[in-house]
């Protein structure tokens, strides 16, 4: 049984093909990738227009929480930034054009994982799995990834990584976006509240769109490790190809 | 040895090429006109989106005194210096005059007396600059739909319009001069005020004085300070370059609640 419906393709040299995403797993996947390169090279142009964080309702210039730079220049370089050059106004036609087309992009997926059964059948790790994470994580440690049958299904890592992106980072990132808003903030004042005031919103929206950053560097490393062919092969046209191991089945 | 080193120089220069070239390539979208009018409908999306969900009358939060901020930076013009306005101040503005103007059936020239003597309102309001930046000011005034009811609105009104006695920089196409514009949506908010005091004093220099718009659901840039006349138009298609504010004028979004 294939979480996808699909069936399996046996290839050469005792090869499996799987079909492990669907489109619209790939198309979401791949707007979703577009939408937070350039939310992230349009965020840091607006922070590069006052480069420093605080906590609460209001800005202690003084005491800031975090001030990047020196004060005398744009302290996020060129190459990382959207624009290159420093415009505020063009990085925020960039960030919230891209902002409504992510956040539609997330429920269309969010629809499909949740009606077609993938959340829980795909995302989801199971008691058994739940209960080997100790072993996944050392194996991870160690760079060994599941190989054959076992690399059927995501590993209990991976789905608590994705998981934790998904329901977690992702929707932060949404509400302390919104949080910042004025306009909102007439409607969502306890939303405002609940994040500790307007500028700790700010604050929290840069903190999780870094752990982003990181989750994204970590995702490459693993896609490298794993094997950078069959991985963007699969995100691409769906097929996974596993290889049979001795012993294998687990 | 030597080969490696030139194949490692090379991989360098390709990477450089490479990087230049995306830089490059990022660069020219970013200058297109059809990509920037295309981002540019975001902004349509957003203000129906906010109209529908905060509705007329959604009030901005207000705070406590001991919310206010120590430290209120003053942000653009901090002193508008032009002999006209300097002669104001010096007379702590008893002979500036508002101008109400425009489409309204009995146009207005009030003193900073006659609109301190018709109902105010107080509110203590945080202040979030287009920058990122955010301050808790107090602020009292008179609410500009009563000016409005004044004055009488005729029913070709769309938007008011402020001009302001600051310009950031005379430009060659001879704008430069500060004014903003919003709808009567905003107008009627109960928030919106003209307001004269800030923490309890009359509005300094460097915070607009003698009179500032506040509209508390937008950014700081719509905020306009120095104001000097009011006019009620149709459209702001004629004023300055024609996009309905001096920052908008130069690329920012005229609906500013995000």
């Amino acid at each position: 049984m294939t979480p996808t419906g699909r069936a399996d393709r046996v290839l050469a040299g005792g090869r499996i093909g799987v079909y492990r995403h669907p489109l619209p797993i790939r198309l979401t996947h791949g707007v979703n990738a577009l939408c937070l390169a350039v939310l992230l090279m349009s965020g840091l142009q607006i922070l590069n227009a006052h480069p420093a964080l605080y906590f609460g309702n209001t800005s202690s210039f003084d005491a800031p929480f975090i001030a990047f730079g020196n004060g005398d220049s744009a302290p996020f370089p060129r190459w990382i930034t959207l624009p290159s050059w420093q415009d505020l106004a063009a990085g925020r036609r960039w960030h919230f054009f891209f902002a409504w087309l992510w956040v539609l992009n997330g429920l269309v997926y969010l629809g499909y994982g949740l009606a077609s059964g993938r959340v829980r059948h795909v995302l989801l790790p199971t008691r058994p799995e739940l209960r080997g994470i100790g072993r996944s994580l050392r194996e991870h440690l160690r760079l060994q990834f599941p190989h054959g049958e076992a690399a059927r299904r995501y590993n209990v890592l991976q789905q608590l990584s994705y998981l934790a992106v998904v329901f977690g980072l992702l929707p932060l990132m949404m509400l302390t976006g919104l949080a910042m808003s004025p306009g909102m903030d007439a409607r969502l004042h306890l939303l405002v509240d609940l994040f500790g005031g307007r500028q700790s919103a700010r604050t929290l929206h840069f903190l999780a769109a870094s752990a982003l950053a990181a989750f994204f560097l970590i995702h490459m490393a693993a896609v490298l490790a794993a094997g950078a062919a069959t991985e963007l092969r699969s995100i691409i046209t769906g097929w996974f190809v596993i290889k049979p191991t001795d012993g294998a089945g687990s | 040895m030597s080969h490696g080193r030139v194949s490692r120089r090379w991989i360098t220069r390709a990477l450089a090429a490479a990087g230049s070239f995306a830089l490059g390539a990022c660069d020219r979208v970013t200058q297109s006109e059809g990509v920037n009018a295309t981002l540019g409908l975001a902004e349509s999306w957003t203000r129906h989106a906010q109209r529908l969900l905060l509705g007329r009358q959604a009030l901005a939060p207000e705070y406590q005194e001991s919310d206010i901020s120590r430290q209120f930076r003053a942000n653009g013009t901090t002193n508008p210096d032009t002999d006209e306005y300097n002669a104001l101040a010096a007379k702590q503005f008893a002979n500036w005059r508002l101008a109400v103007t425009g489409l309204v059936e009995r146009p207005l020239s009030l003193s900073l007396a006659e609109l301190r003597a018709m109902p105010g309102r107080t509110q203590i309001t945080r202040h979030d600059c287009v920058e990122g930046w955010s301050c808790i000011g107090k602020w009292r005034g008179t609410p500009l739909q009563a000016v409005l009811e004044r004055a009488g609105l005729k029913a070709r009104a769309r938007y008011i319009a402020f001009y302001c006695a600051d310009s950031l920089g005379a430009e060659l196409d001879g704008t430069g001069q500060y004014y903003e514009t919003i709808d009567l949506i905003d107008a009627a908010h109960p928030q919106t005020i003209l307001a004269y005091d800030m923490n309890d004093r009359p509005l300094s220099v460097p915070y607009g004085a003698p009179l500032r718009l506040r509209l508390e659901r937008q950014l700081g840039y719509k905020m306009a300070k120095y104001v000097m006349r009011i006019e009620a138009i149709e459209s702001f298609a004629g004023i300055g370059r024609g996009k309905g504010g001096y920052w908008e004028d130069r690329g920012y979004q005229w609906y500013a609640g995000i």
